[in-house]
């Protein structure tokens, strides 16, 4: 059996304790993005690198809101689009802390927000060659899913549906398929809307969830927070499990030997 | 004085003032910065000795709240 406390999430030479990566935008402010991210109990957030307000000198930042000693930071390219920028961005976010682990996002249209693959894996070879370990946000295309890997990725974050959509799975099979083929973690990465979509894709067999727009924008952040955590930790349990075989027909749960 | 850009903004600063010197200014942890001069990136290490002159282009960046 396998047991829980051994069940790490490692990406590249990086362990978490949690299969949750959580994103910190879009909340009320930083108290409310705090909370849910502890109830979350994830061990890794990411971060978006933007211009410093240079006008408003008290204005409180983010990382001072974040134990950094229980939570990793995983900057991340959102909003660029194209190489270029994504490259300037995380050259930035390593000089910043000396990040190593990154995630790169290069996306090629606003309406949907999915990701230029062909912009991402130019972006993905350079990064590797610069020695980033790089988590790649993707399309759930398999052939471009192992592309990435052959690149050089550290981990594989296909989207389940658009960014911020809500709209849980559009093509599991998909996903399953890029699972069979990868050797590096599998974190779907977009689209997620509730706790269940989390478990399914536990159950698939994806290594982790990155999870934003789902919590920031519930009703109640820190605790559909908490409902992510448990949702992640029953869909990873069932998947160690193994599911039954699906039946046409009924089968009883009680023996027929004995009826009176 | 010299006359730079700093995060696409007009501002006037001292002659010889260096990215340090700016920092201080503006109240930034250089722990939790990274400075771009003239689109290139400058080691923490630097940021003392880095003078700026007229017509620089400075970007200061920090991690914010992202997915």
């Amino acid at each position: 059996m396998v047991k829980l406390k051994n069940d790490f999430l490692k990406i590249s030479n990086t362990k978490l304790k949690s299969r949750l990566i959580v994103g910190t935008g879009k909340y009320k402010n930083f108290k409310e993005t705090a909370e849910a991210v502890k109830a979350s109990g994830t061990d890794m957030v990411t971060v978006a690198v933007r211009r410093v307000n240079i006008i408003d000198k008290r204005k409180p930042m983010l990382t001072d809101y974040l134990n950094q000693k229980k939570i990793k930071l995983l900057p991340n390219t959102a909003g660029c689009y194209t190489s270029d920028e994504a490259l300037r961005t995380l050259r930035l976010a390593r000089e910043m802390g000396g990040w190593k682990l990154v995630k790169l996002e290069v996306l090629g249209d606003k309406k949907t927000l999915y990701p230029n693959m062909i912009e991402t894996i130019f972006a993905t070879k350079i990064l590797v060659k610069e020695g980033f370990k790089v988590m790649v946000y993707c399309t759930d295309n398999p052939l471009l899913a192992k592309k990435l890997e052959d690149c050089g990725a550290s981990a594989i974050m296909p989207l389940a549906s658009p960014i911020g959509s809500g709209l849980g799975f559009q093509n599991t099979e998909n996903i399953s398929l890029i699972i069979k083929k990868a050797k590096v973690p599998v974190i779907v990465d977009a689209g997620i809307g509730t706790a269940s979509d989390a478990t399914i894709a536990m159950e698939l067999g994806c290594d982790g969830v990155l999870i934003n727009s789902a919590i920031a924008n519930s009703k109640k952040p820190t605790l559909m927070a908490r409902a992510f955590k448990d949702a992640v930790i029953s869909g990873r349990n069932a998947f160690l499990a193994g599911r039954m075989k699906k039946n046409l027909l009924a089968s009883p749960s009680s023996p027929i030997k004995g009826l009176i | 004085m010299a006359k730079i850009q700093l995060n696409g903004k007009k501002i006037t600063i001292k002659s010889k003032s260096t990215i340090m010197d700016l920092l201080i200014k503006y109240n930034l942890n250089n722990k939790k910065i990274a400075i771009e001069h003239n689109g290139t990136i400058i080691p923490k290490l630097k940021y003392k000795k880095k003078h700026l002159k007229n017509d620089d282009r400075l970007e200061i960046v920090h991690f914010i709240g992202g997915g």
